[in-house]
């Protein structure tokens, strides 16, 4: 039998904000444990929440980039369950009326399709605390720093049919909350991580399948693998006459499978109600049209704009845009090198980039500054190198050795241009080679790369290219 | 709308209450009363009527988004039953 697949992603974004959505306590991470939580994140009896500005305005902005209805009015609600790591005994979040709904996100198909992913709704809430389960004789440690760090919660709609897809789905998410600076998108430190509801059904069948839902995803390729490992199983369980139950799962990294945590319970069992501490959050226009000027220019207007402005291949464009930074970086090179934008993409997608992955770097953090790389591409543009020796320059940059000037200067990387000294070069290697010259003219023309290799060997592969094409023609058949 | 037993036990179970077997008659007895009543209520027609959130007319005040509080670990967890490292102690909890 033939079957479809079914996710829909839950994201978690932590909101960038200083202090926490309903006290004053600090944000930042990696603070020593329970030194950034007080009494209202405690939840020592008497404290009232009082609910951040800031935090709304992200919500607000995300709303506005995703298309979606950001709500004049949406209602706290508390969400009731017990874990330590919970202190008031409910996690204040939002449920019948979410601050932001209906919006969606278009997604690249490797194929080149652009497919809508709906946005059911997102919502803020409080973050809980974190558990440590490593040995206290015996008991649990808890660290209730995280505890109230605001999070939005991103509920897509069951629209995509696979892994490759939720992953698309989730970059592109990572990538806009990026851009709005809402959220830094550190996968590691917990500040965006995913549930993947998964489901199948046989092609064709209208109802869905029962679905499990996988917890607490950190990264892409965690993502990837723990949809595709439920969706086998979830296929093998069905066609050798089981039945997939309704269940939270873990994704187990170093096994590479999924495994049951509990019988998720009934939704209804959260017995959610409205907050008595917190009155309804009213937004007005003002408030939203602050947001929309807030807004910078998104990663799909970004990507637009650069192939129609630069002549970039839409795939090019695609990754040149994929973070504000990266985008800003390309755009300061074309900028201070005024070449060819194509050349400025080629140098940025290729030796920097690489150069950045194998140093573990951030573009923010690289070596080599777009005014260098754009000087370099300069020396390229008016013949004081070649792309050849631009590789050797660009190294020397990253290694620290100074702008392209300083090491073209130092390294006497000067690309010969002076027609008489290539020509006594190549009349040199005439001379050396009387055989080959012979075999050449009587018609082996695969003989000219050895001629233009030696020529290069002999400058240090400092002649221009073009010249030496051009003068060994000349000389070799003259 | 009768609550049975196994409901009144569910209901302390979330809630995390211990409840002597000799009460649950009488649990049972009160939980359906609110229920009921709470099915009279659905009776009337609300049509047209905006759920209340909050029953003061108002709307939630912001706070601008500073940091004002300043560490008071050591006095949070001075009335804590067990602390280690900074952390506060709870008896295991593994899923």
């Amino acid at each position: 039998m033939e079957w479809e697949v079914v996710i829909g992603l839950e994201i978690h974004a932590q909101l960038a904000t200083k202090s926490k959505i309903f006290s004053g306590a600090a944000t930042a991470y990696g603070a020593e444990p329970n030194t950034q939580a007080c009494t209202i994140d405690l939840g020592m009896p008497g404290v009232l929440p009082v609910l951040n500005r800031e935090a709304v305005h992200m919500a607000a902005k995300l709303g506005l980039a995703i298309g979606a209805e950001v709500a004049r009015r949406s209602v706290f609600a508390r969400k009731n369950y017990f874990y330590p790591d919970l202190p008031k005994g409910y996690q204040i979040s939002q449920y019948e009326l979410p601050v932001v709904a209906n919006g969606h996100l278009n997604i690249e198909l490797e194929e080149g399709i652009t497919k809508r992913i709906g946005i059911t709704r997102a919502h803020l809430e409080e973050d809980a605390g974190k558990s440590l389960h490593e040995d206290f004789h015996g008991m649990s440690g808890i660290d209730l720093n995280r505890a109230g760090t605001p999070l939005l919660e991103i509920v897509s709609e069951p629209d995509l049919r696979s892994a490759k897809e939720a992953v698309a789905y989730m970059k592109k998410l990572h990538s806009l909350v990026r851009y709005l600076e809402i959220c830094d998108g550190n996968m590691q430190e917990g500040s965006f991580r995913c549930d993947a509801n998964v489901s199948v059904r046989p092609l064709g069948q209208a109802a869905f399948g029962t679905r499990a839902e996988v917890k607490n995803l950190n990264s892409f390729r965690f993502v990837e693998k723990a949809i595709e490992y439920e969706v086998t199983r979830q296929i093998a369980l069905i066609e050798s006459g089981g039945k997939v139950v309704q269940e939270t799962r873990l994704y187990d990294p170093d096994k590479g499978e999924t495994r049951s945590m509990r019988a998720k319970e009934e939704a209804n069992d959260y017995r959610y109600f409205p907050d008595p501490d917190l009155l309804p959050l009213v937004i007005d226009d003002a408030f939203v049209a602050a947001a929309r000027a807030s807004l910078p220019e998104l990663p799909d207007e970004k990507k637009q704009r650069f192939v129609a402005d630069y002549g970039l291949s839409n795939y090019d464009a695609g990754v040149l845009t994929a973070t504000r930074e990266l985008g800003d970086y390309y755009e300061q090179v074309v900028k201070c090198s005024a070449v060819d934008a194509k050349l400025a993409a080629n140098w940025v997608m290729g030796d920097l980039s690489a150069a950045l992955n194998k140093s573990g770097k951030e573009i923010g953090e690289s070596t080599v500054s777009a005014e260098m790389l754009g000087g370099m591409l300069k020396r390229i543009a008016d013949d004081t190198i070649s792309g050849k020796i631009a590789k050797e320059v660009f190294e020397a940059m990253w290694a620290g050795e100074g702008d392209a000037d300083a090491v073209i200067e130092k390294k006497g990387l000067k690309q010969i241009t002076d027609s008489s000294a290539i020509e006594q070069i190549i009349d040199d290697v005439i001379a050396a080679n009387p055989d080959n010259v012979a075999a050449y003219r009587s018609g082996k023309d695969k003989l000219f790369g050895f001629f233009v290799g030696q020529v290069m060997k002999a400058t240090g592969g400092k002649a221009n290219p073009g010249q030496v094409n051009e003068l060994l023609k000349q000389k070799l058949n003259g | 709308m009768a609550l049975e037993r196994s409901d009144v036990l569910n209901i302390a179970h979330l809630a995390r209450l211990a409840i002597a077997e000799q009460d649950i008659p009488e649990y049972a007895r009160n939980l359906s009363n609110i229920l009921d009543f709470v099915a009279q209520m659905e009776a009337v027609d609300t049509t047209g009527v905006e759920p209340m959130a909050h029953p003061m007319d108002a709307s939630q005040r912001l706070r601008e988004d500073q940091v004002s509080e300043t560490d008071e670990r050591a006095h949070f967890q001075a009335i804590a039953p067990a602390t280690e490292a900074g952390l506060y102690l709870v008896p295991k909890v593994i899923e």
